[in-house]
């Protein structure tokens, strides 16, 4: 379901940079110190992994759930195993990794709690990539449609999403208040893939950023 | 005909050779170079009968070990010449194959206590001139992978590229990452476990009873006597095959058809195909098998529990583990079904090895790696390559 949820966000009208990366993989591969050891929660087909390998040369290991993903990856050379972030990040170790990414995923686990508060327990930072479900187009949808909304990166009709928590940046900043995960950087980022003005106020993101990454790390 | 026909094509005789001096390349270690079994006997003097596939490069940093599975041996890529059937994984080794002979250099060893010209209890024992039968020691995986490394210190093979094989091959496999960790870049255990399962021990006690309860097995002492004990080893033979297909493979493959008749016989002649081709299996098998063989090997599953050596912790037998693991199971596999993997997976992930993992959907059962799968073969392909690219690999000369 990760892996189709990616493909539809590849396939759509993601954000490309020239050399035909997705710039939100872009973004958060930015935020990861080159030759670190990272595990990309959701790999699924494996272009992150690829991006951080080729760009900023780090170990990369990466959990799949769809069997065509992982199979896909592997046969990349990748290291993938297929799992499950809801149920099989207990199995790793603390601190077994520098960095923990859940790219575009988040709003597709069934416990975003629990999932952050491992990755905070695995890695020492975690990076997180979502949707923002405050945007004005959303909120439009709803206001004026009366619908769920559905936009091109995030198709589906509400009875067959795999998105199931969605939030907006807004109530992502409180679930990091929550876990008691630690803000180092935030980028919010438009349609086009422009990052929004670094210094705008949280309103303006919420309501003009369509995806944001949050680089965290454990308070204390 | 009620009872099946087990009689053997080729005679005990050439088997007895294959044993000795087999049609393979043999290295012989004399009485100052024993191996230290298990079991704390010194086994002096033995012999690895072993095959080569393509070539050794100069920095000698391209060899691929293939470990065999319970019933195979080292005939991976060429004509078997007891069979003269083509190897067991002619679709997986070879030129332009996953595992390249073009690019890599392949040994495949008999383990020991086979019966295809490494020592066994099929082989001569020196001490008597008779085939060592039930005299010959307990063996373990442990010991088989002693001999191999002992193998590849005769070839003046340091590392291994890379490691391969299904079931009992990746039961070798895993040992070798344990034992060996250092002489190991990549690992590729496919379909199998770090522990005999209860279930599987029980599957293979029924095979040894059948072997034992053969009047001709004669205590392992069917050699001296001129006897064979074919009928136990291919009952034997017959339940554990079954063990290896799925009840979806069989069903596809045989249904209930009946076996050139259109009616049942109201007899316990082999009216369904799926009893003919069992009766075929077990018959085949015989030719080339040694029962004792049969009997050391299935005691060397059984005894294998990687955690056991490690205070009940896996992962502790891969702490600091530098080498790059491909662990592959199949969805219909009921021998070594997926969470048997996925527990080799979590202790290689709790001890911080680079690991992928792929289940493969197939209804060919535990067989499905030696099977044609595409999906298996590119993910062997793309692993190695990107192993090959790690290690620096030098295609060619």
């Amino acid at each position: 379901m990760l892996s189709r949820l990616k493909r539809d966000l590849t396939m759509a009208e993601a954000a490309r940079a020239p050399g035909g990366a997705r710039v939100d993989l872009l973004l958060v591969a930015e935020m990861v110190t080159p030759g670190s050891k990272v595990l990309d929660i959701g790999a699924g087909d494996g272009e992150l992994l690829r991006i951080l390998g080729e760009q900023r040369g780090v170990d990369g290991r990466g959990i799949e759930l769809s069997r065509e993903g992982v199979n896909e990856c592997v046969a990349k050379g990748l290291a993938v195993i297929q799992g499950d972030a809801d149920t099989d990040l207990a199995d790793y170790p603390d601190d077994a990794f520098d960095y923990v990414i859940l790219s575009q995923t988040l709003q597709a686990t069934r416990r975003p709690r629990v999932v952050l508060e491992h990755m905070l327990r695995i890695g020492q930072n975690a990076v997180v990539s979502f949707p923002n479900f405050g945007h004005w187009k959303i909120r439009l949808q709803l206001f004026f449609g009366g619908h769920m909304p559905s936009t091109d990166n995030l198709p589906y009709a509400w009875w067959e999403s795999p998105n199931i928590h969605f939030c907006t940046i807004k109530d992502f900043v409180v679930l990091c208040d929550v876990t008691g995960a630690k803000m180092e950087r935030a980028v919010a980022f438009n349609a086009w893939g422009t990052p929004l003005r670094f210094n705008a106020p949280w309103w303006f993101w919420n309501l003009f950023g369509e995806q944001a990454v949050f680089l965290l790390s454990r308070r204390g | 005909m009620v009872e099946a026909d087990f009689s053997v094509a080729s005679d005990a005789a050439d088997r007895a050779r294959e044993a000795d001096i087999p049609h393979s390349l043999v290295v012989r270690f004399g009485m100052d170079r024993p191996l230290r079994l298990d079991a704390g006997i010194d086994l002096a003097p033995f012999q690895i009968a072993y095959q080569t596939y393509g070539t050794l490069n100069a920095e000698r940093s391209n060899a691929v070990l293939v470990c065999h599975a319970l019933t195979g041996d080292q005939h991976v890529a060429n004509l078997h010449p007891v069979t003269q059937k083509a190897g067991w994984w002619e679709t997986m080794v070879g030129p332009g194959r996953p595992i390249d002979t073009q690019r890599y250099f392949v040994i495949s060893p008999n383990v020991v206590g086979g019966c295809m010209g490494t020592t066994g209890p099929a082989s001569t024992n020196p001490a008597t001139g008779m085939p060592w039968g039930l005299d010959f020691p307990v063996i373990t995986i442990r010991d088989m992978v002693r001999a191999q490394a002992m193998l590849l210190d005769h070839l003046g093979i340091a590392s291994l590229f890379s490691i391969a094989g299904g079931s009992m091959g990746g039961m070798q496999v895993l040992q070798w990452c344990a034992s060996y960790p250092r002489r190991v870049f990549s690992a590729l255990p496919l379909a199998t476990s770090t522990r005999h399962s209860a279930q599987n021990i029980a599957f293979h006690e029924v095979g040894r009873q059948a072997v034992m309860a053969d009047p001709e097995w004669r205590q392992g002492r069917y050699f001296g006597e001129s006897t064979s004990p074919r009928r136990g080893l291919a009952v034997a033979r017959m339940g554990a095959h079954i063990t290896y297909l799925s009840d979806a493979a069989l069903h596809r493959k045989f249904g209930r058809k009946f076996q050139d008749r259109e009616n049942p016989t109201f007899s316990f002649d082999a009216d369904f195909e799926v009893e003919s081709y069992l009766r075929h299996q077990g018959s085949s098998f015989v030719e080339r098998f040694d029962a004792n063989s049969y009997l050391y090997l299935t005691r060397a599953m059984d005894y294998f529990d990687l955690a056991a050596d490690y205070n009940g912790v896996v992962a502790n037998a891969f702490r600091g583990a530098e080498t790059r693991f491909c662990v592959v199971s199949f969805t219909s596999d009921w021998l070594f079904p997926t969470p048997e993997s996925r527990a080799i997976v979590h202790a290689l992930n709790a001890s911080g090895a680079r690991v992928s993992f792929a289940e493969i959907v197939t209804d060919k059962g535990h067989d499905a790696f030696l099977l044609e799968e595409p999906e298996l073969f590119a993910i062997v392909r793309g692993f190695l390559d990107g192993a090959a690219k790690a290690r620096g690999l030098k295609i060619g000369k």
